[in-house]
Parts: structure tokens; sequence; C-alpha cells
């Protein structure tokens, strides 16, 4: 029987810091494996070797930020039949969607010497915002393992397992003590999605909540926690507006915290 | 054949306590107990008595834990702290098996049960009361836990009777404490005054005999002065119980009561972070997953600790049953503290206190039982439909 074509895997990039993308050539035991198992056609990262599509799995890192990034997502979708997006930048808009809460042009004319060579839209968005979306994977940077996960899923047909659980649990697994209870250290943790294997706790710092919002995050008990903890409005607003700020639920959280003090 | 038997008892001094531990090294048993880490006591691997949270205590209330100096050099005066020690029978997470495609089949490995005799060093009386509890669970229904059963029949326990309580103790209300009755192998009691820092031990079992056997020096029986000391001082623990919850007719006030409109109160404020369910004795619950290598030639399965308060514990076909955070708390609490009975013929709960003290926004089951107890029957008007 002749070996069946492996699928085709291309990685894109679109406004991002390309940390996630290093994630797929960090996976340095494994990346024989997956060689085996895909074609890797188009990823620049890796190689200048590119093949044309159309592409079984696409991994699509970073957020739509200018006009001819709004259209060439287009063009991905076109030619990809699974389209996964890669990190919080793809996900939730990233760092750079801070620009949603601010006036870009003013941002333009402080930055560059010549603001009319930048050519940029007001907002950060999500692919989601742009184009369907098969599946996406959380975090800044996303985790080897569930990258990993993923692509196994893709390639057994199945959907993968990424829990939606917080990451006091994953820190109650690795043996971290809750640097809330015994410190007094604000942290994201009980409202933020599992995946990173809890490393800042465990490095004695709160959680940035790096994997955005986890599956049932209670916002008001949070923002009251914090605010009792000794934050203020806007610490708290800053908090959450960081790199997954469109993720709903830290959008309202950080809409709330700011509220309150206008 | 020794000299001690069940029953006997010794005291041993501050100078010639590491003697025990050193019998139990003899013995072969690896040595667990607490351990002062990361500004907590924490049970982990212990060298020797020094590694003990000597002199030091724990503040602890509902959402908070603070460790402090004392103005002694105490070896156990202190009470529970993050961890319990079901996280060495029920690890966190455990591989359970590994399957292997062969030619159009496949063959399947099982984990070995076999290890290393384990020593409990400094278990307190909630969680003598909480191993009783997880052994049911996992060892006592027609079909019992391979690993569990494994790691728990190589357990030897030197149980402590607390000197003191803690914040968020409530023992007394739950019966399981503070003094130990059965369930050790030795059992413990630190006197620190009056008259010189010493401990008096005492045997719970053939197996704690034959280590009491190991220590140097003649078998002195225990003057009825340590005796009585100690019965004062677990006296005075219970006395001191920083919470207390009412029982009587427990199961029957949670289970009229599911529509209370308190409920909506602590929904309010509950994270569904799952901290109160991993810091807890007796919370069982887990997931099992399938860990497939990319080339699906292998398979491993895994089993971690979950929790009825994440979203997907009750995902069935897509949904989830119990989505709101009302319906996961009063879950976890009336089955905790109500179906437990039904279930296993116990209360769930050892009035240990950890899940006040580790809830990142401090919410107390003590002072929710007696929210409900003092408005038995009344319904919040939003009542029905919410799942």
């Amino acid at each position: 029987m002749p070996a069946p074509r492996r699928p085709r895997l291309a990685v894109w990039k679109f406004a991002s810091c390309d940390g996630c993308q290093l994630s797929v050539l960090d996976c340095e035991d494994e990346l024989l494996a997956l060689a085996d198992r895909v074609e890797i056609a188009n990823f620049r990262e890796a190689s200048s070797a590119v093949l044309d599509g159309p592409y079984d799995l696409s991994l699509v890192e970073g957020s739509i930020t200018t006009a001819e990034d709004a259209r060439r997502i287009k063009e991905v979708r076109a030619e990809s039949r699974v389209l996964v997006t890669i990190g919080a930048c793809a996900t939730a808009g990233g760092i750079q969607s801070l620009r949603n809460f601010a006036n870009v042009d003013e941002f333009r004319r402080i930055v560059y010497a010549r603001p009319e060579y930048i050519e940029i839209l007001a907002t950060s968005t999500p692919i989601a915002d742009h184009v369907p979306v098969d599946f996406e994977l959380r975090g800044c940077p996303i985790s080897k393992a569930q990258l990993l996960e993923v692509i196994a899923a893709f390639l057994q047909d199945r959907t993968p397992n990424t829990p939606n659980e917080s990451v006091c649990i994953e820190c109650k697994r690795r043996g971290n003590v809750c640097v809330v209870v015994a410190k007094g250290t604000p942290c994201l943790g009980p409202v933020t999605q599992a995946g990173c294997g809890a490393i800042c706790p465990a490095f004695h710092r709160g959680c940035y909540g790096c994997f955005g919002p986890q599956g049932s995050p209670n916002i008001p008990s949070i923002l009251e926690h914090l605010a009792a903890r000794g934050m203020s409005g806007p610490e708290v607003r800053r908090v959450f507006r960081t790199f997954n700020s469109l993720a709903p639920a830290f959008r309202t959280a950080g809409d709330r915290a700011g509220a309150e003090e206008r | 054949m020794g000299e001690a038997k069940v029953g006997s008892r010794r005291v041993l001094t501050r100078d010639t306590f590491p003697e025990l531990f050193r019998a139990l090294v003899e013995s072969g048993y690896e040595v667990v107990g607490p351990t002062v880490r990361d500004g907590a006591i924490v049970y982990d691997r212990l060298r020797s008595v020094e590694e003990l949270p000597i002199g030091w205590t724990d503040r602890q209330e509902a959402g908070t834990y603070r460790l402090e100096r004392r103005n002694d050099r105490a070896l156990f005066g202190y009470n529970v702290g993050p961890f319990t020690w079901k996280k060495f029978l029920f690890p966190s997470r455990e591989r359970l098996w590994t399957a292997v495609r062969k030619e159009g089949s496949f063959t399947v490995e099982t984990e070995p049960t076999n290890g290393p005799p384990v020593a409990f060093f400094g278990l307190r009386a909630c969680e003598l009361a909480g191993l009783v509890v997880t052994d049911r669970v996992f060892a006592g229904g027609p079909v019992a836990d391979p690993g569990y059963s494994g790691r728990r029949s190589r357990v030897f326990r030197i149980a402590v009777q607390c000197g003191q309580a803690g914040g968020t103790c409530f023992c007394v209300s739950m019966g399981t404490g503070p003094a130990v009755r059965g369930g050790a192998d030795l059992v413990l009691t630190e006197i620190l005054s009056p008259g010189p820092h010493r401990f008096l031990l005492e045997v719970g079992s053939e197996a704690g005999a034959d280590v009491v056997d190991r220590l140097p020096g003649p078998s002195v029986a225990a003057g009825s002065e340590e005796r009585a000391r100690a019965e004062e001082i677990v006296e005075a623990t219970a006395n001191s119980m920083g919470r207390r919850m009412e029982t009587h007719g427990i199961r029957e006030l949670l289970r009229d009561n599911l529509e209370h409109p308190r409920w909506e109160i602590v929904a309010a404020r509950c994270l569904s972070c799952t901290n109160c369910t991993m810091v807890c004795p007796t919370c069982f619950c887990s997931a099992q997953e399938e860990v497939p290598e990319l080339d699906g030639e292998k398979v491993e399965r895994w089993r971690r600790w979950d929790s009825c308060f994440n979203l997907a514990f009750t995902e069935l076909h897509g949904a989830s049953v119990r989505k709101s955070g009302l319906s996961r708390y009063r879950q976890w609490m009336t089955h905790k503290l109500g179906t437990w009975h039904d279930q296993f013929g116990t209360s769930g709960c050892v009035g240990c206190g950890r899940c006040i003290t580790w809830c990142p926004v401090g919410i107390d089951l003590t002072e929710e039982v007696a929210a409900i107890r003092a408005s038995p029957g009344a319904i919040a008007p939003k009542a029905g439909g919410k799942t």
C-alpha cells in the first residue's frame, strides 16, 4: 500500500513577536516525528523553501493591525482546510491591542519621525474577527505541549484536549504554595485559564493572565478581591489590559476597573 | 519479641527525640512530614528532625495564612498547611497505563504498584480521619484502586495530638479531633511545659511496637504525669477551636434547602478556582485523559486531579450540566456535608479548615451552613430553572 500523502502544514505570521512560531521550533525532541507526519510546506521562520497551497493545517500567529493583513488573512483562510490560531495576539489581539483603548494617531505622531509612512488600522483585532477559525490555542506564548496536542488531535481527527480550568488547579497539582493566601500577592490565577503549568506562582509571582480567561471566570468577585487587597482601579485595569485585553471577560474586567475611577 | 505492645507508652526528651526518626529510617521507611517551604508548612521528604518547622507557627484566617516565629522551640507548634497526605497516595498526575499498537492489535502495560514503605510523620487527628475517608473511597468498594491501595498498604502513621487549634479549625464539631483515637501506629503528644521539653509516645499497632523496640535505652513506662498532661493539652486545644459547625441534622438541612437564597450570595463570591477542592484531604475527583504520540502508535492514559468547580467537570455531549457557579458551589458543599453520608456512610468533611484558609476570597463553609440554618426553608426569588 503506498504511504498516504502527509498533510501539509503552514505557519503564518501577522502582528506578533514570533514567540509562538518559535514554540514550533522549540519542539526539538518531537520535531523529527512531526516532520514525519506532516509536510512542513510553508514556514518562513524555519525554511525559505515554500510550497504552494492549499494547506491542510494552518497555524496563524499574530493579530490584524493593517489593511494589508486584513486582506491577507482572507487568502490564508481560502487556502487552508483547518485554521488554528496560536497565541494571545491571534486569539485576543495581543499587547498591541492596547491601541484600541487609545488614539493611534497620537502614537503615530509621537513615535515616528515620518508618521505619514505608517499605514495602520486604528485597532488590533483577533483573527476570528475577520475569518472563521477552527480552533484557538491560548497563551503568551503558547505551551509547546499544548501545541503538539493540537497537531496530534488534527492528525487523529479528534478535539484537542486543552482544559479551560483555572491556573489555581495547576498550581496545586504542581505543589506551589498559593501566593495570594500565604503572601497577599495579587494574582490573576483564579480567573485565568491553565496551560502554562503555573510558572509565575512557582517563582513566587502572581499570575499575569497570559492564557486569557478560564471557562467560568467570576469577574465581579476578582475585582472586589483585588480592590480589597489594596489595588487601585487603574492598577486593576492595567493587569487585565495586557496580552489578552480583548478576551471578553478580561475586557469587561478592564472596562469596569477603569470605570470606577472616572 | 520486643517489649513494646499496643498501648505501651514512653517518654522521649527533646534530646532523645531524633532516635525515633532514626528508628524509622532503620526500619526501612522513607520519612515524609511537615517542613517550611515558600512561606508555608508543607509535607515533603524529611532527612532529619532538624527539617521540621522548629519554632514556627501558622496564623490562619479565612483567605490568609502567615508563618510566624514562636517564642519557643516547639517541633509541632502549628496546624495544617496547604497540602495534605493525599498527594502521596493519590498523586496529582499519575500514568495509569500505556497501550502500544502491535500487528493490527495493541498491548496494554499497566503501571507497577510496588514502592518503598513510607512513614507519614506528624499526621493530625483530622488527617487520620481524612485517611479513613479516602480509604473508603479508593479501596472500600467492590473494586479497589490499585495505585492507591498499593501505596496505602506501605504507609506507617505517626500521629501528633494538636497542642493548639488554628484559626479555621473545627475538628471538634466534626468529631474527628483533636485527640487521636485509633488509626495510628504511633501517637505523639508534645509537652512544652511544665518541666523539660518532652514527648509522650504511645503505641497504636504492632508495627508501631516494632519501631519503639528499636529505641535505645531502657523501656521506661511513661509516668502518669505525662499522660495527664497530654489530656490537659488536648482538652485546651479542643476548647480553642477557631470555628465551629452545628452538624445536627445537616444532611436533611442541606437537602431541604437547595433553593435557599444563601446559595446566590456565596456564588457571587465564589471564583470557581478549585482551591477548596485541591486542599481538601478528602476531595478525590480526577479526570482521565489519553496522551497519544503524534504517530498514533502509542498512547498513555493519565489521571489528574479534577474538581467539581470546573465547567468541564459535568460536560456531556458538548455542554456542561452545572453551568452556574451557584450550582457548582452547592454541589460541592451538599456533597461534602450531606450526600457523602448517603454515598459513603460518613461526612466528607473532617473539620481541618483548609478550604476556609486557602479560598482566595475567604469563603467559609461553617458560615454558609450557619446562614442556611438561621433561615431554613427560605426560597430564593429566582429559584427554579437554575442549573
